[in-house]
């Protein structure tokens, strides 16, 4: 996300443009054969256990390395280490890359140690962890790597043995040739001064004979520190002579404090220092919101100390913001027409001929992410350099903004990635290390920042609020002939550069512009909507509110025509076909999220095959008990396909969800167990986002703060039970990750099951428990 | 200065006897297992147990343990195999992970208290426990699995 912002930024407003040209020309460079560019191994085929495939992951910054030097090593002893570039928040990357690359090598995961790369893109490739890319763009870079390995074993075998390397066959962490055999660890020094085999000379499993890939037979390697208290997440980083810092940031973005009275704060017990941080408004990127620090012996008194600050804050521009009227202007601006982004035949015409038209409008507050485990960042700047632990997503771009805020060669700034207690976004952005860093410099010690819960619910980078309106035209058969969606919500750009009101490619693409259905005049528009606090994404960021509008009109319009909802959406969806962007009216810079689209297209036969999967295994179309209905929803993000086939029954007044169905076609499933999991855990979040998740804004500042007034689903009131089904695929149906595709289905799913229990529609994001 | 009972040692822990339990066992005395989630008894994450029984650490002070026997996450059992842990384990529950110290204190004083919860009894005695990444059905099979060995 970032990379494309600042993409996005660097050139506006020709910056998309230029982004798909370059993405075009290496895209023809790529055709034409291997170039420079793509030394190892462009698409060049290896039978057909691995035939390489294209994918964003090149256009990252950092790109994708292939040295297995940088990733791999063998101990004597036989002990394996793999490193893991990508930050673990919860998905399994940190786990599921390395067991690619030891599947592919030959190693028992028994042993192999995995261990966890500082943020250096330029030796690791890229390592932002954000869009559900880990799987889609690092997959073969890690069979590569493990297949190199295991090439260079067997080539040092067959030297020390004297044989030909044809003779030699690498097994479970051993290698053989007739009578001769030796462990990884024998050969291991002779192995890493081997070549690194090209991509060409590299011979692959075959799927049959993956031991880990695509079984789900490997547990995440932190289970046993996670279960005993040893696992180390951002707080649990202790220096000597660290000092605990708690800020007080200002409630509204950009307002100063008029006036400070920091005695309490001095008087309480272990509070050592107070000070001030530079105040920054909207458009600051990730740099702190600035605001008081207080700087303490322990978390406590830091947290007591900023707790007894009493701070005047001035006014900001931003002051005026209240969610109840800015969601009226919203709709307001919605029922105009918007900026058209998409036109596909003559929307005009169709609805001046229609037979009849529907319209609906949803909506959506703000959502703060609310991980389990706030912000917090320890930083140690001395003699001119920085070093940083913190649960970042992105350490490469942490690295980097630590360094300007430092005024600092980014050479001389490290920043170590502990575990993250949950990201979904919020950790991409380093606000918090930052903190930490400026922090340590002005203190000349080691620093602690760490958030309460309030800071994070009221401090956030939030998910943007929305009004969608869509509208159809209908002709005399009911069939839809017309489609408008005007989007109006503030963009995440706002945080970057200042704020034109209007979504950026990104955003047009989750959702909104690539809505699938077989329409043939399509309007797509997007209203103006200006930010008075800091966007940012939260898992599955846009793709909320469109799958929410678009999977509830949906339900909507088959009621109104008295069609089944599975079977409106069938009718919508309409042929099997793959979608064609520069004929379907869709801009130049459509944004397939990063892909080059070939390869990934707009897939209209794997989306109906997930609803239909979600539908069957849901029992959708069974008779339901007075109370109970089903509700179902589909949605394509980050090129994964999913349906929610979701069973809700209304208990004394309440929304309970006793089942949920979910379907998901992502490509070729690498770790069926981290896909599961993902998927119940999407189906509580989605629970949570459809009934509670709410930030609202009164005078400029966020009303809620923590689990009180910000509610989550708890154990008793989740989804009780969340069936995976997982689509099956070879290995060259390209893999696409889970970490955000889940979620967009499930509010609207969980919408239209209620609609179908109790005949009442929900239109608006949260939409509450009590129905 | 107080001296609290964590985990069978006797531990000096400086400061004011009202400093939050919670950052005086983490910050303190060094133990990070126990987790900070809300500051406000809402989500579980910082559940320790004192004389047996859970308690929210971030609820607590120092004074008010003093004497008494704590135990965190670390203290649980000697090699990490209480039958909580081990079907934690068996079950894959956690994502990020980040609440499941908290969870597993929760449901090991649960059990404690009641060796065979039912269904209903485990999804309540498990409610003050958050898990953002939305791990409760996994949760509760363990902690099912956990009391009954199924
Ligand atoms: S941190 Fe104690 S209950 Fe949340
Ligand atoms: S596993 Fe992440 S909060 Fe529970």
């Amino acid at each position: 996300m970032l990379h494309f912002l600042e993409e996005a930024i660097k050139a506006a407003p020709k910056k998309a443009v230029e982004k798909l040209i370059v993405a075009k020309a290496s895209r023809r460079d790529f055709l034409a054969g291997a170039t420079a560019a793509f030394a190892i191994g462009a698409y060049a085929t290896n039978a057909d256990a691995f035939a390489r495939y294209k994918t964003g992951g090149d256009f990252m910054p950092g790109g994708v390395k292939y040295d297995p030097h940088t990733f791999i090593s063998i101990a004597e002893d036989g002990q394996v280490t793999i490193v893991a570039h990508r930050s673990e928040m919860g998905t399994g990357s940190r786990t599921t890359l390395p067991m690619v690359v030891a599947d592919e090598m030959g190693a028992d995961w028994d042993r192999v140690t995995i261990v966890q790369a500082e943020g250096d893109e330029a030796k690791y490739g890229n390592q932002n962890t954000d869009g559900s890319r880990s799987l889609r763009h690092h997959i073969q870079s890690m069979r590569q790597m493990g297949a190199s390995v295991s090439h260079m074993l067997a080539a040092a075998a067959a030297a020390k043995w004297g044989v030909d390397v044809s003779t030699v066959k690498v097994g479970v962490h051993e290698v053989t040739s007739g009578s001769n055999k030796a462990g990884f660890g024998e050969l291991a020094a002779d192995a890493m001064k081997q070549p690194v085999p090209e991509f060409e000379a590299l011979s692959f499993k075959d799927e049959a004979d993956f031991r880990y890939i695509g079984k789900g037979n490997v547990s995440i390697t932190d289970l046993h520190d996670i279960t005993t208290g040893k696992a180390i997440y951002g707080a649990d980083v202790s220096l000597p002579g660290m000092k605990f810092a708690a800020i007080a940031r200002p409630p509204v973005v950009g307002s100063s404090p008029l006036k400070y009275d920091a005695s309490e704060a001095w008087a309480t017990p272990g509070v050592e220092n107070v000070m001030g941080l530079r105040i920054t408004g909207l458009a600051s990127a990730f740099s702190p919101k600035g605001g008081v620090a207080v700087i303490a012996s322990n978390t406590d008194a830091a947290i007591k100390g900023r707790d007894a600050l009493n701070i005047e804050w001035g006014e900001s521009p931003h002051s005026g913001y209240n969610s109840e009227a800015f969601t009226a202007e919203m709709r307001a601006t919605a029922k105009e027409p918007g900026q058209i982004l998409r036109a596909e035949g003559d929307t005009v015409a169709a609805f001046a001929g229609a037979a009849k038209t529907f319209s609906k409008e949803y909506s959506q507050a703000h959502m703060a992410h609310a991980m389990m485990e706030p912000p917090v960042a320890v930083a140690n700047v001395t003699n001119g350099a920085c070093e940083i632990w913190a649960p970042v997503q992105s350490p490469g771009d942490c690295r980097a903004h630590v360094a300007g805020a430092l005024g600092m060669d980014p050479a001389n700034v490290k920043v170590n990635v502990t575990l993250l207690g949950g990201g979904f976004g919020r950790k991409s952005k380093h606000d918090f290390a930052t903190e930490a860093a400026m922090l340590s410099k002005k203190i000349g010690a080691p620093v602690k920042v760490q958030w309460t819960r309030e800071d994070d619910i009221q401090h956030s980078f939030y998910h943007t609020t929305s009004v969608e309106r869509i509208e159809v035209a209908l002709d005399a058969e009911d069939k839809v002939t017309g489609w408008r969606h005007n989007s109006v919500a503030p963009s995440i750009l706002s945080t970057f550069a200042p704020d034109s009101g209007h979504q950026f490619f990104i955003e047009s693409g989750m959702g909104h512009l690539d809505m699938p259905f077989e329409i043939p005049n399509i309007s797509v528009e997007n209203g103006k909507a200006m930010a008075h606090t800091r966007i940012g994404w939260f898992r599955a960021v846009s793709n909320i509110p469109r799958a929410w509008a678009i999977q509830s009109f949906a339900s909507e319009l088959a009621h109104d025509l008295g069609k089944d909802d599975v079977d409106m959406l069938m009718e919508l969806i309409g042929s099997d076909r793959k979608l064609d962007p520069p004929n379907q009216g869709f801009p130049d810079n459509f944004w397939d999220y990063g892909e080059v689209y070939d390869e990934y297209p707009i897939d209209t036969m794997r989306l109906k095959n997930v609803l239909k999967l979600a539908a069957d295994k849901g029992g959708w179309g069974r008779d339901m008990p007075e109370g109970e209905g089903l509700g179902i929803a589909v949605h394509r993000s980050f090129v994964t396909y999913t349906a929610a086939c979701v069973h809700v029954k209304v208990v004394d007044g309440q929304v309970t969800v006793p089942e949920v169905h979910m379907a998901v076609d992502c490509g070729y499933a690498a770790n069926p167990e981290r896909i599961r999991s993902q998927m119940e855990g999407a189906s509580v979040m989605g629970m949570t986002a459809a009934l509670h998740s709410g930030v609202t804004f009164e005078n400029g500042a966020a009303v809620e703060g923590n689990y009180n007034d910000y509610e989550m689903v708890r154990s008793t009131n989740y989804p009780l039970k969340t069936h995976t089904h997982i689509v099956e695929h070879p290995f060259s149906v390209h893999a696409s990750g889970v970490g955000e595709p889940g979620l967009p289905p499930i509010p609207p799913a969980i919408a239209n099951a209620l609609f179908h229990a109790t005949g009442v529609r929900k239109r608006d994001l949260p939409m509450g428990v009590d129905v | 200065m107080t001296t609290v009972n964590i985990n069978g040692v006797d531990t000096a822990l400086d400061g004011p006897e009202d400093t939050t339990l919670l950052w005086a066992i983490r910050d303190i005395a060094g133990l990070t297992g126990t987790k900070f989630g809300c500051g406000a008894g809402l989500c579980g994450a910082c559940t320790i147990h004192v004389d047996g029984v859970a308690v929210r650490s971030c609820q607590a002070t120092v004074g008010e343990v003093a004497g008494k026997k704590v135990t965190t996450i670390e203290g649980l059992s000697a090699d990490g195999d209480h039958p909580v842990q081990v079907a934690w384990r068996d079950i894959n529950v956690p994502q990020c992970g980040f609440c499941q110290a908290g969870q597993i204190m929760q449901a090991a004083s649960l059990l404690n208290e009641n060796p065979n919860p039912s269904d209903q009894e485990i999804l309540e005695g498990m409610e003050g426990n958050i898990c953002r990444c939305g791990c409760y059905e996994r949760i509760t099979a363990a902690v099912k699995q956990a009391s009954t060995g199924i």
